[in-house]
């Protein structure tokens, strides 16, 4: 069965007539042609697919299209704003935070949400975050201090400014 | 160590910019047109002969093109040990063995098709078990090879007997070792597109671009000159593509009968059943000290089960036995390993091969020694460690060694020094939680591994007219950033800075041999490659300058992208150079090659001895855990871990090595087991098979140790899997310290440590 889906993808709103039973990851890969956002299990296992719907982070292999009316998406490919990165991409390249880069786009997505939430964070809180996104490559650390430079950046411009 | 400007600097990699937003072409994101997706149908029997094959639904259904069965092969076997097939028709050995295959217009049709095919099967006696596999009478794999032994390995050197008789002290254990998977991110992936020429092009993750061309022409009936490799972005590979495995010509035999591109991209639960695996083993091992802490021998026996097919995976005695031969100086050493035919998953590299398992036994019984002798166990290792220009039994020619220097360095983050009796004292945490230190070395190849006729590289250096430089080398980036580095080493050459180098690593049908991505050889074999063609090309460079500033060749210098004479001062930019080189009455480009294949030796047939090796990486580690002695969790607190790796050519890029080679160590240790029963994957999933997560890692510190190698390039040495290979042992030493048990089995799981503390405390209550 199709329906007729009203999304917000990065801002540019479409409306696309679905299969019911598509996953948003499916729909973000095929028609919508977003191909920075990674399939690695289909079983919201790995975090690859992690994209954010209304702010939130979701696995999108677990998200089925057709609920994703009138919402929000963002993938990885509107992270970056007028071609400006986001502090935890340009952290996350200057820190060695990407190697193979599979696992990047599902990555920085996680951390954006954390940020957007709050960017004042410890060590344990990221980690905790990005629990859901694995790597083989990095061994999270050269991720994890990328996302506390980003934070702390974030912070600093965030912070009242005196005198 | 020389000064350098780009050499030695943490730089980004070179591919993260489009990496961090989701711009590069993996595997995955290639799309041609008129693609098709294929799906493979494996066997529903660890062990039966097939009967029939009835394809005739599948062929029927809309939406399908082609489906391949035994019938499509070409009269040829492929594989390490030419005992595979791409399709299987006669028996299949493996419940990951192929039976069939569709090509679709999409994914679900082919699925659909899959499941409509119809195999007649007469099931056959099975084994999964390597010790019964050897026994009389046992199922045979391999019917027409009459036993399940693939290959027994020997080595020795010293006599044994003469190494016991001279021991104070002897101690003894049995290991067993799991499968363990490579847990890439991105599953395995291939796309196979024949053009109007007949010519095939491969979109692949592989690394071993040129012997799959090879291999692939011998599976498919080809002529490697008819095959072309382009690689794409590689989202994870360790070891996983160092093998031709069947999925690959199905892919293409697909493609052939259709007339159209073909998809071929396993699901994950695929990946943990058909992708090779680190093979288990059961390894049994005696050695011997004196008094005074000097080794006098070690033995190690090793039954090793290799799957249904021979790949990799039954070469690993190769580096198991160099560990056991050659980490730390023992005068008597013998060691037999035995390769097994069973029904069980195909095993191939894993990175790291051989070593993990090789460094976690040894290192082990390493620890025993120590407080057998009573000697601190940092202490006992430095007293027999290697040493710098030292030749091992085997025939390992060590240049550069920082063992000692690796061993002091984590030694020196330790707090205090290991207990001999496994009683460390309380921690604040509990009377519960037992805390303890653990030390392991490691010993890898770092300047490549002679493992086939070459171990050799290419490389091209192009200047262009507007000082470009381009790099083509023939290895590949498959996201440990070899490109990076070589650019690195290419920049330093030519005195540019690292972005005015592009690499071009990809194409078959461009860049120069290269044996593969493998055994940490990158750095060392293409770096000198690469360092050998930009020399050439500067020298070019050098020549035409000269008249242009009115210098000879020995008085200028490359640097700041400009070629400048020394004395006058005088400059001018390399783009100008190679204009002038260019627009001229018998007018030349500027292209340098260099080719380079290290001083090193296949090793005997018969003794297995001789220097695989142009240098040597060595490591140690330190690890900090808690042992909840209720729960049996063993929680790594700190990882300390240093490693020589010659020079750091990008010491950001060193890190990276050395964590994420940790994050394996740590899964093998504590965490990672393939469960498999019967011949089938239980847990073939990452909820069920546990990959450590950001949550999960202890804090892990990096010390990087410079030797400066004489033949590595600008001093470099490899280090792609050191990072991981002592890990299992560090921990395993430190539970010891903790609460006095020496665990032998891995992974370390919580009902494993429990079990061995409740044997502990009904023991001791008796």
């Amino acid at each position: 069965m199709k329906r007729l889906v009203r999304l917000v993808i990065n801002g540019d709103e479409q409306t696309v007539y679905l299969d019911t039973r598509r996953t948003l990851l499916d729909f973000l890969r095929g028609e919508a042609g977003l191909l920075g956002t990674h399939r690695g299990c289909d079983a919201g296992d790995c975090g690859a697919c992690t994209v954010l719907l209304d702010g939130q982070p979701v696995t999108s292999c677990l998200v089925l299209a057709v609920d994703c009316e009138g919402a929000q998406v963002r993938t990885i490919e509107g992270v970056a704003q007028g071609g400006r990165l986001h502090p935890v991409q340009r952290q996350l390249i200057e820190r060695g935070g990407i190697q193979c880069g599979f696992c990047t786009p599902g990555m920085v997505l996680s951390a954006v949400a954390l940020l957007e939430e709050n960017p004042r964070l410890d060590k344990a809180q990221v980690r905790q975050a990005l629990a859901g996104n694995l790597c083989r490559c990095t061994g999270y650390a050269k991720i994890v201090e990328a996302v506390l430079a980003a934070a702390d950046e974030i912070a600093a411009q965030a912070a009242p400014r005196i005198g | 160590m020389t000064a350098t400007n780009v050499v030695g600097r943490r730089l980004p990699k070179l591919d993260a910019p489009d990496k961090a937003v989701g711009r590069a072409t993996y595997g995955h994101d290639v799309r041609l047109p008129g693609m098709l997706h294929g799906r493979i149908l494996y066997s529903a029997h660890p062990h039966a002969r097939v009967l029939h094959v009835d394809v005739t639904r599948a062929e029927r259904l809309p939406g399908v093109h082609a489906v391949v069965t035994a019938a499509d092969n070409p009269p040829t076997r492929f594989g390490y040990g030419k005992d595979n097939t791409p399709l299987k028709g006669e028996v299949v050995r493996s419940l990951r063995d192929e039976v069939a295959a569709v090509a679709a217009v999409e994914p679900e049709v082919a699925e659909e098709a899959i499941s409509l095919i119809r195999v007649d099967y007469e099931p056959l006696p099975t084994v999964f078990d390597a010790a019964a596999a050897l026994k009389p009478g046992a199922p045979l794999v391999h019917a027409d090879r009459g036993s399940n032994l693939v290959q027994t390995y020997r080595y020795r050197h010293g006599e044994l007997a003469v190494g016991e008789a001279e021991s104070d002290f002897t101690v003894e254990a049995e290991f067993e070792l799991p499968y363990v998977a490579h847990g890439a991110i991105e599953t395995s992936i291939v796309v196979a597109a024949f053009d109007g020429r007949g010519r095939l092009t491969l979109y692949s993750g592989t690394q071993i671009p040129f012997l799959l061309q090879r291999d692939l022409a011998e599976a498919l009936h080809l002529d490697g000159s008819q095959i072309r490799i382009l690689q794409t972005a590689v989202g994870g590979a360790f070891g996983r593509g160092l093998d031709i495995y069947p999925f690959e010509p199905i892919a293409a035999l697909l493609a052939r009968k259709s007339a159209r591109p073909v998809r071929l991209a396993f699901s994950r639960p695929e990946e943990f059943r058909a992708a090779p695996v680190r093979q288990p083993a059961h390894v049994q091992v005696r050695a011997g000290a004196r008094r005074d802490g000097r080794l006098t021998f070690r033995a190690v026996r090793a039954l090793l089960d290799i799957g249904a097919y021979v790949s990799w995976g039954a070469v690993t005695p190769l580096v198991m036995m160099e560990t056991t031969a050659s980490l730390y100086r023992v005068p008597h050493v013998e060691f037999q390993a035995d390769c097994v035919y069973t029904n069980n998953p195909i095993t191939g590299a894993v990175r790291g091969y051989g070593n993990p398992q090789s460094t976690f036994f040894v290192e082990s019984i390493m620890d025993r020694l120590a407080v057998a002798t009573g000697i601190d166990p940092v202490q006992f290792r430095l007293q027999n460690a290697n040493l710098p220009g030292e030749e091992t039994a085997q025939g390992l020619r060590i240049t550069s060694c920082g063992l000692r220097e690796c061993l002091e360095a984590v030694a020196a983050r330790a707090d205090r020094r290991p207990t001999s009796d496994g009683a460390a004292p309380d921690g604040a945490a509990g009377r519960h939680l037992r805390r303890g230190i653990g030390f392991a070395a490691t010993l890898n190849v770092g300047g490549g591994a002679r493992i086939y006729r070459s171990d050799g590289c290419g490389a091209v250096v192009k200047v262009d007219d507007f000082g470009r430089v381009s790099l083509l080398t023939g290895s590949t980036e498959i996201g440990q950033g070899s490109e990076t580095a070589l650019a690195q080493i290419v920049a330093e050459v030519l005195g540019t800075s690292i972005d005015a180098v592009s690499v071009h690593n990809s194409d078959t049908d461009l860049k120069p041999w290269d044996v593969g991505v493998h055994a940490s050889r990158t750095t060392f074999i293409a770096g000198n490659a690469a360092y050998l063609a930009a020399l050439e090309a500067r020298q070019q460079l050098y020549e035409t300058a000269s008249a242009l500033l009115s210098a000879p060749p020995e008085e200028l210098e490359a640097r700041d992208g400009a070629i400048f004479a020394r004395t006058s001062g005088a400059s001018v930019d390399l783009g100008k150079v190679v204009r002038a080189r260019h627009f001229r009455e018998a007018g030349q480009i500027v292209v340098g090659e260099g080719w380079y294949d290290p001083p090193t030796q296949l090793v005997d047939k018969e003794t297995y001895k001789g220097n695989i090796s142009a240098a040597y990486g060595f490591g140690a580690q330190m690890a900090e855990v808690e042992v909840d002695t209720e729960t049996g969790r063993v929680r790594v607190l700190r990882l300390v871990c240093a490693n020589d790796v010659g020079r750091a050519i990008n010491p950001m890029a060193v890190e990276g090595q050395i964590e994420g080679g940790a994050q394996m160590g740590l899964g093998y240790a504590l965490t990672e087991e393939l469960l498999v029963r019967d011949g089938d994957v239980l847990n073939p999933d990452f909820l069920d098979y546990r990959l450590f997560t950001a949550a999960d890692m202890p804090e892990i510190e990096t010390i990087i140790v410079e030797t400066s190698d004489p033949e590595g390039p600008f001093g470099a040495k490899g280090v792609g899997e050191m990072g991981g290979t002592p890990t299992a042992a560090a921990i395993a030493n430190a539970v010891f310290d903790a609460v006095g048990l020496r665990l032998t089995r891995l992974p370390m799981t919580p009902e494993r440590v429990l079990a061995a503390l409740d044997a502990q405390r009904s023991q001791g209550s008796v």
